[in-house]
């Protein structure tokens, strides 16, 4: 096999020597990886998945079986007009950059580092879920998932080692070497470091924490950096999927919780489902964590990363005319002696903040449709998302206990008394182990979640998804 | 950054004096033979709230206490073979010298700041090279800056592999400054680090981690998170196996000084300052001991904290302090002792003579740091000789240590100077010399032959200048004049070219990692902190957390 086949890409690879070299001595790590680290247990089954063998509308997602380790991970940059400028901070309208300017390598290598470290981490924590799917249907887009985050760890060693040299070939190894949730070489961000035992878990995963990638790269996908730019606005579109399994998916369970709940008279437990207040704490849980994921709410490095034009708003260059945002300011609510107050902070310095709102505002768009849900099925109950200071372990909120509702309180018994209430309790945990039985007959459903309203690529929903003998 | 001059404002008081139970950043545990200090900064409680300390980042409140606690080891805690400095907050180390405190304050205050906390990171390597305690820096998260430069001032260095702790020196690329508490200098001179791999290590901002740093030798050595704890403890056992008990003597308490304060002086025991604001000068007495005072080894212990060659030098060390930190417009000191020379040569013997005593070899080195201190210090300093003064063996030092020595050529010959044992090599300048071989550098055999001829009823003023151990001696018609014009000439001239100036002259001969810390180092730093690339309104370091990037001027000098 040809490398442009072993490596599906448009980035000229079979003459760029260097890093032909680089990755050919990086693949087989990546493989070894992928065989103890990824799914476990399926790795000879052949998987309904999609493939991006072009950036082309024909070519992003081919469907066809394959079994997960013969993937064709490949390297994608979305082509764009030529010419385009930085689109923001203090380099606006200069010529993107095509390759790493001398004063930002840290900067950019730290951002690439960052990102590319949640890619395999994700697919760690995911890795014994395949035991206990719901439907062939839902294993299915696990996998998926995990495939296409292993690819988008190629895209980021794809960056280290072309614009990074030896720092990144070193840089593409140790994203190897971490793993999720080992107390000596964890992953960089403790959201990643999670364990992800059960299917409720996995959506809340995908719905919240997939979701504060999508934000990240779609700051990143303003960057001035031309090849990140590029790289993360292909990610973008196979992140879409993911976002998707998510909130689809919180949105089935909680159908049936809440058909359950009607049906046994809020005994939804007794008759193997999952309460809706359990689902609330695993949202609870989740999001807080997603929370800290965005960084400080005051923060330098984000100043430095937008003025450098590295790492822009949501939707920057179609959202915001203005975009040096410059000599503007932010009310960012802190914590002084015990008590909120409001600070002014230079709007550079609050792009953590900014981004963050961003997510805020979606995860509540998806809220609503679950309460919609909620209602369909005639059961009064509405999922709430905690305040944005509450439960977190990052920035200016970590260190102070505050409610629900994020009102501060006085001491650390109260708060232990809140995070009692409102996180995860070890019941909740044991009623959804219960309930985690593999279901591997195609069509079939497990009781506590509802149908998809439909197949992957308009396949029925009896399709084989995995082919599992 | 506006920097706004406080030189005639009241002074804010620094309170110097601190105690275990009152710290708030640092926390000492003494078990045996094995100390350990866990740094916990408490953000909000910086000496000034203008900033919050975070990342376990420091001001000059943090340092008193580290300071006070490596004196405390060596006093109060004798049996201490084993230092341990570490972190008690996750993933941090420390961060170094707080940089919004930096930006805040004054050029004077942060010279004085940095030159505090180099003192206290030699006294660090002070205590493992004189007092027989390894230290050793158990890095259980990152340490960058000012946090490294901590752990190079240990003999051992520790850093967690976790993936993401790292040593850095971040300050040219971040900050466009230096590390300016002798981190370059310790980099290549003590940890032997190649000078190019130094060179990249000083310009990546996040720091080298896990096996590049122990291969650079810029740690000792890497251990995994959960193997972290238990490798420390490892480490102390053997480092205890392999050395010498120090001798069971019991520790000696150090009491508050507690001086009484106005606005025109500081009164202590032994010690007093007194300030004349509007001449820009000050005055520094120093009293001989008391006749009654101890010689035997016993009695000597038995006085612990109050030994007067303790206590006056204890006491003349938070003068300096307060002089440098409290009293920027003070600009010339005239040193003065008085009491009975036959005293301090007494005291001076006994020094000597129980000099294999624990307690008697701490007070000998903590004079000798003292008169570092004063070597260092920023202010013109000027010891006048008088009848009833006791310029005798170790208070000699004092205007050895000074930029010009006045002495009165009293009819009666009552002015007297005296050379003792001490002037010999127990009180080491900076440099590793006496303050005797400084002053006759172009006269190497001098100091011998005048130690060998030294008499206890001393020098009188004609022979003192003829020996060259006064810068002149005048007689009583002229003396008064003479001094009060010096002293007011002096302080009239620029304090920054002065301060130029004394620290070149102050220290001619051979250089010691001291000597280059602050001489280059320090000084180096000092302007590239005053530049406008690191203050100017596109600096850096003025735009360090603000919302734009530096613009540098790109003109080399
Ligand atoms: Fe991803
Ligand atoms: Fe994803």
């Amino acid at each position: 096999m040809s490398l442009d086949d072993r490596i599906p890409n448009n980035v000229d690879l079979s003459s760029d020597r260097r890093l032909q070299k680089a990755l050919e001595q990086w693949q087989p790590k990546f493989q070894e990886w992928w065989m103890d680290m990824g799914p476990e247990g399926f790795q000879a089954k052949d998987v309904y998945l999609r493939t991006a063998t072009s950036v082309e509308r024909d070519g992003w997602a081919t469907f066809d079986y394959v079994k997960m380790p013969d993937y064709r991970w490949g390297i994608f940059l979305t082509p764009e007009e030529p010419g385009r400028p930085v689109g923001f901070g203090d380099m606006i309208d200069q010529p993107s950059f095509e390759e790493v300017p001398g004063e930002f390598r840290n900067s950019l290598r730290r951002l690439i580092v960052t990102q590319g470290d949640t890619e395999p981490a994700s697919v760690e924590q995911q890795r014994l879920l395949g035991q206990t799917c719901p439907s062939l249907y839902d294993l299915r887009n696990l996998f998926q998932v995990n495939v296409e985050e292993g690819r988008h760890l190629w895209a980021m060693v794809y960056l280290l080692h072309r614009y990074f040299g030896r720092d990144g070939r070193e840089e593409g190894d140790e994203l190897l070497a971490r793993r999720s949730g080992n107390a000596d070489k964890p992953r960089i961000l403790e959201a990643f470091n999670q364990p992800i035992n059960d299917w409720l878990s996995f959506f809340c995963f995908t719905m919240l924490v997939d979701r504060d990638g999508k934000y990240q790269l779609a700051a990143l996908a303003e960057s001035g950096f031309s090849p990140l730019r590029r790289t993360t606005q292909f990610m973008l579109t196979e992140e879409a999927h993911h976002l998707f399994v998510g909130e689809t998916g919180l949105g089935r369970v909680i159908r049936r919780s809440a058909q359950l709940r009607r049906e046994s008279d809020g005994q939804e437990a007794k008759v193997g489902g999952i309460p809706l207040e359990t689902i609330q704490r695993y949202i609870t849980h989740w999001y807080s964590y997603a929370l800290d994921l965005f960084g400080s709410e005051i923060s330098s490095n984000a100043a430095d990363f937008f003025s450098s034009g590295l790492k822009g708003r949501y939707h920057e260059a179609s959202k915001y005319s203005e975009h040096s945002a410059k000599d503007q300011f932010q009310e960012i609510p802190i914590i002084e002696n015990g008590r909120v107050t409001m600070k002014q902070v230079p709007l550079r310095n609050a792009m953590n903040e900014v981004l963050r709102e961003e997510y805020i505002r979606d995860t509540e768009r998806a809220v609503r449709n679950w309460n919609k849900i909620i209602k369909e099925e005639n059961v009064n109950f509405e999922i709430l998302l905690p305040h944005r200071r509450f439960h977190r372990h990052q920035g200016e909120y970590a260190g102070h206990g505050f409610t629900f509702d994020g009102s501060p309180l006085p001491d650390a018994a109260s708060y232990q008394a809140e995070l009692a209430k409102t996180l995860p309790t070890a019941r909740d945990r044991e009623i959804v182990q219960s309930v985690m039985t593999p279901v591997t007959k195609p069509g079939q459903m497990a009781h506590w979640i509802a149908p998809p309203t439909k197949g992957i690529n308009d396949q029925a929903l009896d399709f084989e998804y995995v082919r599992l003998n | 950054m506006a920097e706004s001059e406080t030189l005639s404002q009241a002074p804010t008081f620094t309170d110097f004096e601190t105690h275990p139970t009152r710290y708030r950043h640092w926390s000492l545990q003494v078990d045996g033979e094995v100390a350990r200090l866990s740094l916990s900064v408490q953000q909000e409680e910086g000496l000034s709230d203008s900033y919050l300390l975070k990342q376990n980042s420091y001001d000059l409140g943090v340092d008193i206490e580290l300071a006070d606690a490596i004196q405390r080891i060596r006093f109060e805690h004798p049996a201490v073979r084993v230092l341990v400095l570490t972190s008690a907050v996750a993933r941090i180390f420390c961060a170094g010298a707080n940089i919004y405190m930096l930006g805040k304050s004054t050029h004077a205050f942060k010279v004085n700041f940095c030159k505090f906390t180099n003192e206290t990171r030699l006294g660090l390597e002070d205590l493992s090279a004189h007092s027989g305690v390894r230290t050793i820096a158990a890095l259980n998260g990152t340490a960058a800056g000012g946090g490294y430069e901590l752990a190079l001032a240990c003999d051992e260095i520790y850093l967690v592999e976790d993936g993401n702790s790292a040593v850095s020196f971040p300050e040219v690329p971040l900050l466009a400054v230096l590390p300016g508490t002798g981190g370059l200098t310790r980099l290549v001179d003590k940890r032997k680090v190649r000078r190019d791999r130094a060179d990249i290590f000083c310009t990546i901002a996040e720091g080298i981690k896990g096996k590049r740093a122990k291969d650079w030798n810029l740690v000792d050595d890497i251990w995994s998170k959960s193997t972290f704890p238990a490798k420390v403890e490892a480490r102390i056992a053997a480092v205890l196996g392999a050395s010498e008990k120090n001798p069971s003597t019991g520790g000696v308490a150090l009491t508050p000084l507690s001086p009484k304060l106005s606005e025109s002086a500081i009164e202590y025991r032994f010690v007093t300052l007194r300030l004349d604001h509007d001449h820009r000068s000050a005055e520094l007495v120093v009293q001989a001991p008391p006749l009654s005072e101890p010689v035997d080894g016993a009695g000597m212990r038995a006085l612990g904290a109050s030994l007067w060659a303790l206590q006056a030098f204890r006491e003349l060390d938070d003068a300096l302090l307060h002089l440098r930190l409290d009293y920027p417009g003070i600009n010339v000191v005239a040193l003065r002792t008085t009491g009975d020379a036959a005293s301090v040569l007494r005291v001076d013997q006994a020094l000597l003579k129980h000099a294999g005593d624990r307690f008697v070899k701490e007070v000998t080195a903590h004079m000798a740091r003292v008169l570092r201190r004063l070597d260092l210090t920023a202010k013109s300093l000027f010891a006048l000789v008088e009848p009833g003064s006791a310029f005798a063996g170790s208070l000699y030092e004092l205007a050895l240590a000074s930029d010009r020595i006045y002495m009165l050529a009293d009819q009666k010959g009552a002015s007297r100077i005296t050379l003792s044992g001490m002037n010999g090599g127990a009180l080491p300048s900076s440099n590793g010399q006496t303050r005797l071989a400084v002053r006759f550098h172009g006269e190497p055999k001098r100091p011998a032959e005048l130690l060998q001829a030294a008499r206890p009823e001393g020098f009188a003023a004609e022979a003192a200048e003829e020996a060259g151990l006064v810068t002149m001696a005048l007689d009583d018609l002229d003396y008064e004049d003479e001094t009060r014009i010096a002293i007011e000439e002096r302080a009239s001239l620029s304090p920054d070219a002065l301060t130029g100036m004394e620290a070149s002259l102050r220290f001619p001969g051979a250089e010691s990692m001291a000597t280059k810390i602050f001489g280059r180092l320090s000084a180096w730093q000092n302007w590239i902190f005053q530049r406008p690339n690191a203050v100017g309104p596109t600096g850096a370091l003025t735009n360090y957390g603000q919302p734009t990037r530096p613009v540098f001027d790109y003109r080399r000098t």
